[in-house]
């Protein structure tokens, strides 16, 4: 039996006032992909929030590597390994593409990610290495978002909504990407609204209703009226 | 000849409200930091190289070797163990800290200075000028403004050339996104309170062999560096820069009509630009 990478037991998370998390279970194994869907409000960005160390949290909460990290912040979370592609984005806009590259990587964590093998992933980002980040298309911005996570060399890649608010041609060139970033031998964690796509990349999936989980399963054995149940509740 | 050497004389003194003001800048446009103790820190400098100075009989200028590192180490231990406590969405707080820590300090260098106004004593290089067509340059003020220029330029070039500077921009950008790229924003901004208050140990060095100095003198030198700040347009250092000249320049003249006028025509400059210019010259295009 391996050991799981990340243990999520019993988290309830707050968000300002609300209670956004009601005793969340969660696990992710090496290597394995899952996808955490739900209607918005359902509370899967304070769920990657809590992970990536954003939101303080019970230490035993949150365990990764057989470590408690429930407490631990963002910048100590990040040097064990977990790397957050935030939702809507959220790059620097006083720096330029490469320099929100090199951020990412200022961990210095050895691993296959390097400025030029994240070029190599979105070739468009070479050619506007020296642009300000934000005089991107949505597309390209998303891409520099996500090379700057990768950048860290994670073990655990926490995607939240990266196809919020792109064009759907968009959205098909970063989920083609995905094979080649998770082929790695990397775990992740994705977040999406899009219960296809949600579906096709992982291997497991759990589901988010009102701050709990309402369903869990392998993403090829879950039926559509499963689904439909436990995200929408009726 | 008498307006044209009170210009450069003026652009001169703009090169030490410039030093005066590079800290403030670099705290604000990385932190949202206004410093009320700036001022009193350039005075803590200025005592600082007086004592070194005697203690070891150094040479002031020497003493910069002892008082910048000194400095730079209180910046930091300061910002970690009050500043940083402090920040957050109420601007306030900073605020009052600082206006209480300017209080401390006033008081605490009185109690182990007095009241006595003290100078450093530079020797020959106060008195050393050259000659340039009519005009008579002191070495000193002419070696403040160069270093004035330098300071910005390298505080410039570590900004925009460096994996520091980048840090600083990024935490400035977003707080919590830096943190998830492995920045630790408590200890990126001790090191942004450090490297403004090496620049503020210059800028006290300066002060203190150029004019007699006392404890009670650190607001003044806030409010001069202030106006430079405003005037250049905030977390912008060659605007700061050009705030500190354009300061310096005002007083000149005002002096050069009458003597009386010289703290009253800067102020007005000020005003005039503010009314202006209330975003100052060169205001940040991200901000």
């Amino acid at each position: 039996m391996v050991e799981p990478l990340l243990v999520v037991a019993g988290l309830d998370a707050h968000y300002r006032d609300f209670q956004a998390l009601y005793g969340v279970d969660l696990q992710v194994d090496p290597g394995e992909v899952i996808a955490i869907i739900g209607a918005n409000g359902a509370g899967k960005t304070t769920l990657m929030a809590s992970i990536a160390g954003l939101l303080p949290n019970r230490p035993d909460a949150i365990r990764y590597r057989n470590e408690p990290i429930g407490r631990l912040r963002a910048d100590q979370v990040a040097a064990r390994g977990i790397a957050l592609v935030p939702e809507g984005r959220q790059l620097f806009p006083s720096l330029s593409v490469e320099e929100n590259l090199l951020i990412g990587g200022q961990l210095g964590r050895p691993g296959p990610w390097s400025l030029e093998t994240v070029f190599e992933l979105f070739p468009i980002l070479r050619e506007r290495r020296a642009t300000a980040s934000t005089a991107l298309s949505g597309g390209q911005q998303q891409m520099v978002a996500i090379g700057r996570a990768l950048m860290s060399n994670p073990d655990l890649l926490l995607l939240d909504e990266i196809s919020l608010g792109l064009a759907p041609v968009i959205i098909k060139t970063i989920y083609e990407a995905l094979p080649g970033i998770i082929g790695t031998g990397m775990s992740a964690i994705i977040v999406e609204q899009d219960i296809g796509k949600a579906l096709a990349v992982s291997q497991r999936v759990y589901c988010l209703q009102e701050g709990r989980v309402s369903l869990q399963g392998h993403s090829n054995q879950l039926t559509r009226a499963q689904i439909s149940r436990a995200y929408f509740g009726v | 000849m008498d307006w044209l050497n009170a210009i450069v004389q003026g652009c001169l003194l703009g090169g030490l409200y410039a030093l005066f003001a590079a800290g403030l800048s670099l705290i604000f446009g990385v932190m949202r930091l206004v410093n009320i103790a700036h001022g009193d820190l350039i005075v803590l400098a200025a005592y600082l190289g007086l004592t070194v100075t005697g203690a070891l009989g150094l040479h002031p200028l020497m003493s910069l070797l002892i008082v910048i590192p000194a400095m730079a180490l209180i910046g930091y231990v300061l910002q970690r163990g009050i500043l940083n406590r402090t920040i957050g969405d109420d601007l306030l707080a900073p605020l009052l800290v600082t206006f209480g820590l300017s209080v401390i300090l006033q008081n605490g260098l009185l109690e182990v200075f007095s009241a006595d106004p003290q100078k450093m004593n530079a020797g020959a290089l106060e008195t050393a000028s050259i000659p340039v067509g009519g005009i008579t340059l002191g070495v000193l003020p002419v070696l403040m403004f160069l270093t004035a220029v330098g300071v910005i330029a390298g505080l410039q070039w570590m900004f925009y050339h460096t994996a520091l500077g980048r840090a600083f921009r990024a935490t400035s950008d977003n707080q919590a996104i830096a943190q998830l790229m492995g920045l630790n924003r408590a200890h990126v901004f001790g090191l942004a309170m450090a490297l403004a208050l090496a620049v503020t140990g210059i800028a006290g060095v300066f002060l203190g062999i150029r004019t007699s100095f006392d404890p009670s003198i650190g607001g003044g030198r806030l409010i001069f560096g202030f106006e430079a700040v405003i005037i250049g347009g905030l977390g912008n250092l060659w605007g700061t820069l050009l705030g500190g000249i354009i300061l310096g320049v005002s007083q000149a003249v005002g002096a050069q009509i009458n003597p009386g006028w010289q703290l009253l025509a800067g102020h007005i400059a000020f005003l005039v630009l503010l009314a202006v210019r209330p975003k100052g010259l060169f205001p940040r295009m991200d901000g």
